[in-house]
């Protein structure tokens, strides 16, 4: 049964039916429930059964009701509720509704989407530019050992970055060494050109898979770290902390990260280009049916000076960047868990994305230098 | 045991991984009372606190909620108490609104137009209307903790747990929650449980109190604070309920 209103003279009553008020009537328009949409009256009159025992959906209802009248301003005075309902009703019109919610506004059309993505994007890399910028005035003072860092931090950072990504780094060269060769060997076998498959790995592992995949795997596993770190510490006001004693974050966290990938990304390069090699060697070599010390000897030939500091270099790049961009995310993160998790996955897509866009610029650059 | 309580505590022992941090607590907290639980900094005030909600099992005794154990309300499915956590733990992903409507989505059968009329009366109630759609991260501390207290109404609980509900707000705004409290004990005529350490509040808004004691791991006294402060057994309790007293006596009292 739904619920009675009527005009009484002065006052609108509300029948309450004997089973209460249902909850799917919250989600009616009153006009739909019998409430005229020009009624004007000064006093709600309930007019409930004996044994009404009322809930939190009747009075929800009841406060849509007077709601409603206020809304076209008519003040209305309840009448008929117990004391206990009433004060319920108090309590919801006791504080003024505020008017900046944001669930009438309308949505923004595309063009202002795109447009706001655009300069949001322009921002983010303004202020990156600026963290960099700002880490490398830091570069001379972190080198004359006067930068404010806590030395076990360091450590910590390094053994975290270091050692204990050295397996996952080993496995991916390997496999990767040995997925080249595999592909090479099948093709050029036919061409009676099996022995290039020592070039092939070398020159490609050396010279672009080896620093890229590092990266990767790196901007994956440390960068993401870094931000989620960085985030986090935002969160708890740790930053703040730290820039109450006059020490800034670039200087005391992003610092020591950039300088430590940076120089241990090489490193990285050095160890991953002997497992990628090896892998070459593991999968070529029987295929082929070449003795190792031919196929090492190929490759020897094939690497050369350049192509191996290429690669070096851009393992040092790359680490630089990766660290960076996982700070940065880290330092603009929102100061809550979510902002944390967007800061983790926006740092690996925006590190593995750099790291390839920085590659085909180094790709350019040698190209122009005949290198 | 008093079977028309709203929570009996019968000899519950308190305590992480089996070793209890107060022992021996025996209370009964009636319907519509606001009860609180009071005590010097690690005597095992949340401690407490979790255990009645089902957060850490008891080493000991049992807690009852209407006579029956927390398991068998869990068993029809919703619990029978609703809590404000000291930081509001608001679901920062979520709009305040969605924070609100959450709980009824789990727990009951309703329809989205439903949930957001309720959820939207709801914080009208701690007077947070036109706020709906704001991030809990864009709240002040007062507003988290009075969408916490909205989440906390969700289910119409006929219990509410409150975790230093005054911590890190200011008088004003502390006096405005309290004001809240009573208001909504008043007009729902629910059972509130809180725990603090803020005498103002204690004061303002408790019914009676029970203190834990961190130095002899047991509750010290069990009754009104005003009452206490005169005449408790136990001379810690009568100097930490005087503390108040004493920094009244020094400074007027703002309306």
């Amino acid at each position: 049964m739904e619920p009675v209103f009527r005009i009484d003279a002065n006052e609108l009553v509300l029948t309450v039916p004997a089973e209460g008020i249902r909850a799917d009537w919250l989600a009616r328009p009153l006009t739909e429930l019998g409430l005229a949409a020009g009624a004007a009256a000064h006093v709600l009159r309930v007019d409930a059964p004996s044994a009404w025992r009322w809930s939190t959906v009747d009075a929800a209802f009841l406060a849509a009701v007077v709601r409603d009248f206020e809304g076209r301003s008519h003040a209305l005075d309840v009448r008929g509720v117990p004391k206990e309902l009433l004060s319920l009703l108090e309590l919801s019109r006791a504080a003024p509704v505020a008017s900046h919610g944001s669930g009438g506004q309308r949505r923004p059309g595309i063009r202002a989407r795109v447009g706001a993505l655009a300069l949001a994007a322009v921002e983010d890399a303004r202020l990156l530019a600026e963290l960099l910028g700002q880490v490398v005035l830091l570069l001379p003072r972190y080198a004359a050992g006067r930068a404010r860092i806590r030395r076990t931090d360091v450590w910590e950072m390094l053994a975290d970055c270091g050692h204990r990504a050295l397996p996952i780094v080993a496995v991916v060269n390997l496999l990767m060494g040995g997925i080249l060769a595999f592909v090479g060997a099948v093709e050029l076998e036919d061409f009676g050109a099996g022995i290039y498959v020592a070039n092939l790995v070398g020159i490609a592992s050396v010279r672009e898979l080896t620093p890229i995949l590092n990266a990767i795997v790196i901007a994956g596993r440390t960068g993401a770290s870094f931000a989620a770190t960085l985030a986090t510490m935002q969160g708890n006001e740790e930053i703040d902390a730290l820039t109450t004693l006059g020490v800034t974050a670039e200087e005391f966290l992003v610092l020591p990260r950039v300088v430590i990938l940076s120089l241990l990304m090489p490193l990285f390069f050095v160890y991953g280009s002997v497992f990628a090699l090896a892998g070459g060697l593991l999968v070529a070599t029987p295929i082929l049916g070449l003795s190792p010390v031919a196929y090492l000897a190929q490759t020897q030939d094939a690497i050369g000076g350049a192509n191996f500091a290429i690669g070096a270099l851009k393992a040092l790049v790359f680490g630089a960047v990766v660290a960076l961009i996982g700070c940065h995310q880290g330092l603009r993160a929102s100061r809550s868990a979510a902002g944390v998790g967007t800061a983790t996955t926006t740092a690996v897509v925006n590190s593995i994305i750099a790291v390839i866009a920085l590659d085909a610029l180094f790709a350019v650059c040698a190209h122009a230098l005949r290198i | 045991m008093d079977a028309g309580a709203a929570i009996s505590l019968d000899d519950v022992d308190v305590g992480y991984g089996g070793a209890p941090v107060q022992s021996g607590i025996r209370a009964q907290i009636q319907r519509g009372e606001i009860f609180a639980i009071v005590g010097d900094s690690g005597s095992g005030k949340s401690t407490l606190l979790k255990t009645m909600i089902g957060l850490i099992p008891p080493c000991r005794g049992s807690i009852r909620f209407g006579g029956e154990p927390l398991a068998q309300h869990m068993e029809r499915g919703a619990p029978p108490f609703g809590v404000l956590f000291q930081n509001g733990a608001l679901w920062t992903s979520m709009t305040v609104e969605e924070n609100v409507m959450l709980p009824m989505e789990l727990q009951r059968d309703s329809t989205p137009a439903e949930r957001l009329a309720l959820a939207r009366f709801k914080l009208a109630l701690v007077g947070l209307a036109g706020h709906e759609h704001l991030s809990p991260a864009s709240l002040s501390g007062g507003m988290r903790k009075r969408a916490a207290l909205a989440r906390a109404l969700a289910l119409d609980p006929g219990v509410l747990f409150l975790d230093e509900p005054s911590a890190g707000l200011d008088p004003l705004t502390s006096r405005r929650l309290d004001r809240l409290v009573t208001g909504l004990r008043d007009g729902l005529g629910i059972t509130v449980v809180l725990v603090t350490h803020e005498l103002e509040s204690l004061y303002r808004i408790a019914d009676r109190m029970l203190f834990l004691d961190g130095e002899v791991h047991r509750p010290v006294a069990l009754g009104a604070p005003a009452e206490l402060a005169q005449h408790a057994d136990s001379a810690k309790v009568r100097d930490f309920l005087r503390t108040r007293t004493a920094a009244n006596a020094a400074r007027p009292e703002v309306a």
